[in-house]
């Protein structure tokens, strides 16, 4: 690492994007501050860095803010793609988009339904919820099939981007499922899903940022209320 | 055209959409040939459901019969699969790059649904998106700062990515009772500007004609 190279992430640490960027940043080995925001009393810093959205992630680097998760792990890809450091975005231009692809849906499709399950107001509400996450995940199992081609991960032999934008919301679906009893990544109907989750979950560089799940579960009781 | 057959690129894409003309603005700044294939959405063709079974949405880009979908995905294919053409992220600029990825994804978060909500929604819900409306543009006008175009000197990304929705701000415009020149000048001189590139002007329909497309769903919709 180059003499001055300054990362600092600004986060919260039940925030399922938080979680990504500290994954993109854990398995390409970067060391980086952590600075854990109040999301009730946001710092100076976090308005400064983020006066668009005020939201976290924000990554500082030597300075300079990058703000939106997705944005974030693209640009460490690109700043720290050499060196031996792990590449989370394929190299073939069409791999590529197909990795931007789904990346995208999970946060269109995935998040969206997640909320409304958990989140939602009304019992209806929740259960369409429970629908729409059900067919997202079932299709997350054809997209895992298709770019894993049988290896361990969406990356194929080694954790790439939609592993890790995947990732981040590997706390959450493990308190979704403690909190309703459901199984969102269940075995019996999305096998590789399920496999992916205990073997993402498990890794060093996952393990070492992932949140406590108790932690999770009480925060969002809060939440609910 | 010998260049479409060696290229082998193809756009699903319908008319008026702003996400379609995203991708043909792009093509054409690349000079890259494709054969266009209007899409009827209200009756949608196989080829259209087997490209993009997940959304079934326009547009599809085909690139020697491989499907790429999201208008954004598919400019910054265009820019990856093509580089000896002309960038649209600019290269080589890693902190550019991620600005860059910034703003055209608020423009995709922010613009389509507060636009949407101007011409369908009445009362409170309407006010509240003329609001966000003058909010964003004026957001969009503060990002483009002194610069000729959103990436300083160059049409770019953010250009491709918000360009086509200035045809849609004449619709705004009535429906919020806003004057964009008057909220944004530089952004509406940056619409004129964007308006005299060929690309641009080949792809955009005149603003009238959108809003004529806006009346007639409202009326469709049976929306007053």
């Amino acid at each position: 690492m180059a003499g001055g190279d300054e990362l600092k992430l600004l986060g919260f640490w039940g925030s399922p994007f938080v979680l990504r960027a500290r994954l993109a940043l854990s398995f390409k080995g970067l060391s980086y501050e952590y600075v854990e925001e109040d999301l009730k009393n946001k710092s100076e810093l976090l308005l400064q860095s983020n006066p668009v959205h005020k939201k976290v992630p924000v990554l500082i680097h030597n300075g300079k803010p990058v703000c939106e998760t997705q944005v974030i792990v693209q640009y460490l890809d690109e700043v720290y793609g050499a060196n031996g450091r792990p590449s989370l975005l394929p190299v073939d231009p069409y791999d590529r988009a197909m990795a931007r692809f789904w990346a995208a849906y999970i946060d269109d499709k995935l998040l969206s339904s997640l909320m409304m399950m958990s989140m939602g107001k009304t019992e209806e509400e929740k259960a369409e919820g429970r629908k729409q996450s059900s067919g997202a995940v079932e299709t997350l199992e054809g997209a895992l099939k298709e770019c894993s081609k049988g290896k361990p991960f969406f990356g194929g032999d080694s954790v790439g981007y939609v592993d890790v934008v995947l990732g981040g919301f590997v706390a959450w679906v493990r308190i979704i499922d403690r909190m309703t009893g459901l199984k969102i990544f269940d075995s019996s109907k999305t096998p590789i899903l399920a496999a992916w989750l205990e073997r993402f979950g498990s890794l060093d560089a996952a393990k070492a940022v992932m949140p406590d799940v108790q932690r999770l579960v009480e925060l969002s009781k809060m939440r609910q209320v | 055209m010998a260049g479409e057959k060696k290229q082998g690129l193809q756009l699903l894409d319908f008319w008026v959409s702003p996400f379609g003309q995203r991708c043909r603005i792009a093509l054409d700044e690349k000079g890259l040939s494709y054969e266009y294939l209007e899409q009827d959405l209200a009756n949608k063709s196989e080829l259209l459901l087997r490209a993009n079974p997940v959304h079934k949405k326009i547009p599809v880009l085909l690139h020697a019969g491989r499907p790429v979908c999201e208008s954004l995905i598919i400019v910054q294919y265009l820019d990856e699969a093509f580089p000896a053409t002309p960038a649209l992220l600019p290269a080589g600029d890693p902190y550019a790059r991620a600005q860059a990825r910034f703003w055209a994804d608020y423009v995709d978060k922010k613009l389509y649904d507060c636009g949407t909500r101007l011409w369908k929604l009445k009362g409170d819900g309407h006010a509240q998106a003329r609001t966000e409306m003058v909010e964003i543009l004026r957001t969009l006008e503060g990002a483009l700062g002194e610069g000729r175009f959103f990436g300083g000197e160059a049409f770019g990304f953010v250009d491709v990515a918000l360009v086509p929705f200035t045809s849609w701000f004449l619709t705004y415009e009535r429906f919020g009772d806003l004057s964009v020149e008057k909220e944004c000048p530089k952004l509406a001189a940056w619409a004129k500007r964007c308006a005299e590139r060929p690309s641009v002007a080949k792809n955009l329909y005149p603003p009238e004609k959108v809003y004529e497309f806006i009346c007639g769903l409202k009326k469709r919709f049976g929306i007053e």
